[in-house]
């Protein structure tokens, strides 16, 4: 083979990759569409259109407009942040067991909120989420500043990901400590911890939108140097990539992706830890593909689990979390047994 | 001089390794580090690509402190390969060797022509453009040395340096590997700095030798001056007797046994 | 000097002096807490009466000491000391520091039977029925910690156990588990909830002899079984192809370590609950104080045994009468504890 054959292929923009690419697309539309129509109350497609384009305050509009599409984008978003923010966990800490919430985000944001309501009596849902963001926010940088302590050239992934585990155990304890106290801190919580993206308005949507937005572009950003990084430290600093600034990107792009979707919507870190796998058996080990795809595949599984949570059991729903791992770890079971894993 | 270490002092944590050390690299040679185990020289390696922050002294590249420069630029001008490194798990040759085109990249130049052809051209020059859809995992020991070099060359940089490059490799593929280092210095005029232990490849691979010995350079210059029965007794305490190479007339390294208490003292 | 070999006879074994050190100091430390545990709670006690209540059956600290307090202290030992155990192997299995008992399933199995008990049957619990609550949860925990684990040795064996695999397994494994048990929490009754949520954090509270002696016993039986394994695991590792290079011992060496992992967790589990945090960080802080590359096994259940107990210690006498689940404390206790052993070891 010689050297031009080989070049359509280094492009990294193989046909392969852009089908995949489109491919996940088109299922994270179709997960929209059945996300808009389906549940408890079917709407036909015409009046979807109808309500999407002139509303008039008919019930099917009113579903739509303020129960179906802030349900629906917040879907998208979530998926979006928890798979990517895994990928890039996963990526920097080059460990399988790596999710999200390692930086502590996830314990920290329970652990805000959870304080909130017994210590100055919060009780509306944007307080909760204002609440959770920053603690979330305020544990991830603990994390890495503990990381940081003492050692030259950053922290290690191992540091930080023993730091994540010990301060989300610690923040963890401190929750549990609080809501068997607190009957009511104990009622939000169990739900929280649960996971849904049910009755919460374009209000919320509007909220966590440009933390989401801030951390995909630092995630974009952050892919080459993850890709450096995945040869080992020493040919990463020789291909003169500055490690420490790498990883506090990567750190600040987790912090603010996970965090504002763990604050909106509770506790569905796994997706950020199952997600990667299955995008990585399609992409393979490249970051900047890895990362678009996660968020596919993490927004196309997560729409998909709601719409099954809320047929499934009527006339109630079931939260989407638990219908997310319910399918997703199965087929992430399957596909782990079926090839060889793809290490990090 | 290319590179330059004055009065470096490397070591991990509180333990130095290397102690006020100084060296010259001259532009367009080939400089091999030899010594004993633990003597120091993949540190000073280390330190030479900017891997390794000294704790004294300091490190110039063309004249201007190293740890001044900024990275990225370093990138453009140095290639380090370290000692056995590793890559995830069905990366491609291709894959590996376009990530050596990391430096010249920008978050809105992703893939340019330069890069494309610095690709194709390290793959042809180490022979690997037939092997570029391969894992690197499935290759040979040999292959994959060849394949990470090609990452390096892909760097586009005529300073290269090269921690054990042969480890782990049987002689024909040191020799290949070896070979194909010589090739890029004679064809493209790179400065090549290597750390080896076959004591006979590299004095017939190198225009210079380094011996160091707990930290310290005992001795510079043509593989014939250095590569001296006095000198393997004082720096790898062996007693060899050294004759002529027959095939490229180097010096050749007869090892006779671990030295005898009678010699001389340790310097 | 790191190793010191030890020769009685025919026999021979390496001793690192910092591992023996940091094991003997726990052991001192452990005897301490137990000492002062006897003494605190509700009725403080000298050191005379303690004794007194020990070994005289008409004192009246007797059915304090003999009763309450002392298989309560040895439960909460022994426990800390199986899941320490159970961690360090894994972690050295898995090659990864993040692993613990939970990746086997065995933890969140208990957790989802245990729960869906508590949910189904909730006023029985905590109500009339002691028996149940004597008998009904620990069976029921240790019935879902074997299901748990069964499920994901039997969807991570596919000739032979791949370390990887195993952890990618167990991942989905606990995640699905994870979330029934966080779905049942939102079904049942809010004070049920709470219930389940003490039995979730890991509880001491009310454990007496029938605790200690299966507890122990599976100690006794495995610990010994686990050390001879040890030399094994120095040689285990990761991927298939080494392990055929191996050889098929190595194969059924690990798998027996990791069954040994399993039923000493499932057996934690099943007297105490799944008290957190033990199981990951003991190994981590045994690793970091003896300076060793791997999960030092012994001082592993040594250092689980004190965090444990010094973990119940506080959560049964700092907010006395309230008492707080133990698995609270020994993240409270264990978490700074770690964070100050990595802060450390990177200056």
């Amino acid at each position: 083979m010689s050297a031009t054959a080989v070049a359509p292929r280094l492009h990294g923009l193989g046909p392969r990759r852009i089908t995949v690419l489109l491919a996940l697309v088109a299922a994270v539309l179709a997960a929209i569409v059945l996300s808009i129509t389906i549940g408890s109350k079917s709407v036909p497609l015409p009046d979807v259109w109808h309500a999407l384009t002139a509303p008039t305050g008919t019930e099917n509009d009113i579903v739509i407009r303020s129960l179906r599409l802030p349900r629906t984008a917040l879907g998208v978003l979530a998926g979006v942040a928890l798979g990517v923010a895994g990928a890039l966990m996963q990526g920097h800490t080059r460990n399988p067991l790596a999710d999200p919430g390692l930086l502590g985000v996830t314990q920290g944001a329970a652990f805000a909120m959870v304080s909130s309501i017994i210590l100055l009596g919060a009780s509306s849902l944007l307080a909760y989420i204002w609440f959770g963001l920053a603690g979330a926010l305020v544990a991830s940088v603990a994390v890495f500043a503990l990381g940081m302590v003492g050692g030259r050239g950053g922290p290690t992934p191992v540091t930080l990901a023993l730091a994540g585990t010990a301060v989300s155990a610690l923040l963890y304890a401190l929750t549990s400590a609080i809501v068997l106290l607190d009957e009511q801190a104990m009622d939000v919580f169990r739900f929280w911890q649960a996971g849904s993206i049910a009755a919460r308005g374009a209000d919320v949507v509007w909220q966590v939108l440009p933390f989401i937005l801030a951390g995909l572009v630092l995630a974009m950003l952050n892919a080459p140097g993850l890709n450096a990084l995945s040869l080992g430290e020493d040919v990463a600093r020789s291909l003169g990539q500055n490690i420490p600034r790498t990883r506090a990107v990567g750190v600040a792009a987790v912090t603010l992706l996970s965090g504002a979707a763990v604050a909106a919507c509770g506790s569905l870190a796994f997706v950020g830890l199952i997600v990667p796998h299955l995008a990585r058996s399609l992409s393979g080990t490249d970051h900047r593909w890895l990362l678009p795809y996660s968020g596919l595949v993490g927004a196309a599984l997560l729409l998909l689990a709601d719409v099954i949570g809320r047929v499934v059991a009527p006339p109630g729903e079931l939260e989407v979390g638990v219908v997310l791992a319910l399918l997703g770890a199965p087929f992430f079971v399957a596909l782990v047994r079926r090839r060889k894993p793809v290490r990090l | 001089m290319r590179l330059k270490a004055a009065g470096v002092k490397l070591g991990y944590g509180e333990r130095l390794v290397v102690d006020g050390l100084d060296l010259g690299i001259e532009a367009g040679t080939v400089t091999t580090i030899i010594g004993p185990n633990g003597c120091g020289k993949s540190t000073l390696l280390r330190a030479l690509g900017r891997l390794l922050k000294p704790q004294g002294g300091e490190v110039l590249l063309d004249g201007k402190r190293i740890d001044r420069i900024p990275t990225r630029e370093v990138a453009k001008i140095l290639g380090v390969l370290p000692q056995a490194p590793t890559a995830p798990e069905g990366l491609t040759v291709a894959d590996l060797v376009a990530r050596g085109r990391h430096p010249h990249q920008t978050w809105y130049r992703h893939w340019s022509s330069d890069d494309e052809g610095a690709v194709a051209s390290a793959l042809d020059m180490t022979g690997l453009a037939d092997l570029a859809e391969r894992p690197l995992d499935e290759l040979s020991g040999g292959q994959r040395q060849r394949a990470w070099i090609s990452m390096a060359l892909a760097q586009g940089t005529d300073l290269l340096l090269l921690d054990e490059p042969t480890t782990f490799l049987d002689l024909a593929h040191q020799v290949e590997v070896l070979e194909l280092v010589r090739h890029l210095h004679r064809q493209a005029g790179r400065t090549v700095v290597m750390v080896l232990h076959d004591l006979n490849l590299a004095a017939r691979y190198a225009d210079r030798l380094v011996a160091m010995r707990a930290g310290k350079v005992i001795a510079a210059g043509t593989p014939h001056e250095v590569l001296t029965e006095e000198l393997l007794r004082e720096v790898f305490d062996l007693d060899a007797k050294v004759i002529e190479d027959p095939v490229a007339g180097t010096p050749l390294v007869v090892p006779i046994g671990p030295r005898s208490h009678s010699a001389a003292p340790p310097a | 000097m790191s190793t010191l070999a030890l020769r009685v006879g025919g026999m021979s074994w390496r001793v690192r002096p910092r591992a023996l050190a940091v094991s003997l100091t726990g052991l001192v430390v452990l005897a301490l807490l137990m000492a002062l545990s006897m003494r605190l709670g509700e009725l403080r006690m000298s050191l005379a009466d303690v004794v007194a209540g020990t070994f005289d059956a008409d004192s009246p600290a007797h059915f304090v000491i003999m009763e309450l307090r002392l298989p309560r202290a040895l439960t909460g030992a022994l426990v800390g000391a199986a899941l320490a155990l159970s961690g360090a192997i894994i972690q050295s299995i898995a090659r990864n520091p993040l692993a613990s008992p939970e990746i086997l399933g065995v933890t969140t199995g208990a957790s989802v039977t245990v729960v869906a008990g508590v949910v189904a049957s909730g006023s029985v619990y905590g109500g009339t029925s002691g028996l149940l609550a004597t008998l009904g949860i620990p069976a029921l925990a240790l019935l879902g910690g074997l299901i748990g684990a069964a499920v994901v040795y039997g969807l991570a064996w596919r000739r032979g156990l791949d370390g990887y695999r195993l952890v990618l397994v167990g991942i989905g494994v606990a995640a699905v588990f994870t979330n029934i048990k966080f779905w049942l929490l939102t079904v049942g009754d809010v004070n049920d909830t709470g219930r389940a949520m003490v039995w979730i954090s890991g509880s001491l509270n009310g454990r007496g002899w029938e605790h200690v002696t299966p507890t122990a016993l599976a100690l006794v039986v495995l610990v010994p079984l686990t050390l001879l394994g040890t030399r094994s695991l120095d040689a285990l590792r990761f991927g298939d192809d080494t392990i055929a290079a191996l050889g098929v011992r190595t194969n059924v060496a690990r798998a027996l370590m990791i069954l040994a992992a399993v039923l000493l967790a499932a057996v934690a589990t099943a007297s105490a609950g799944p008290i957190a945090f033990v199981a990951l960080s003991s190994p981590q802080i045994a690793l970091r104080l003896t300076r060793s590359a791997q999960p030092p096994l012994l001082c592993s259940a040594v250092v689980g045994a004190v965090l444990t107990s010094a973990a119940d210690l506080i959560a049964r006498t700092a907010f006395s009468p309230l008492e707080l689940p133990v698995g609270i404390v020994t993240a409270v206790l264990g978490a700074p504890y770690l964070i100050h052993l990595i802060w450390r070891s990177r200056k």
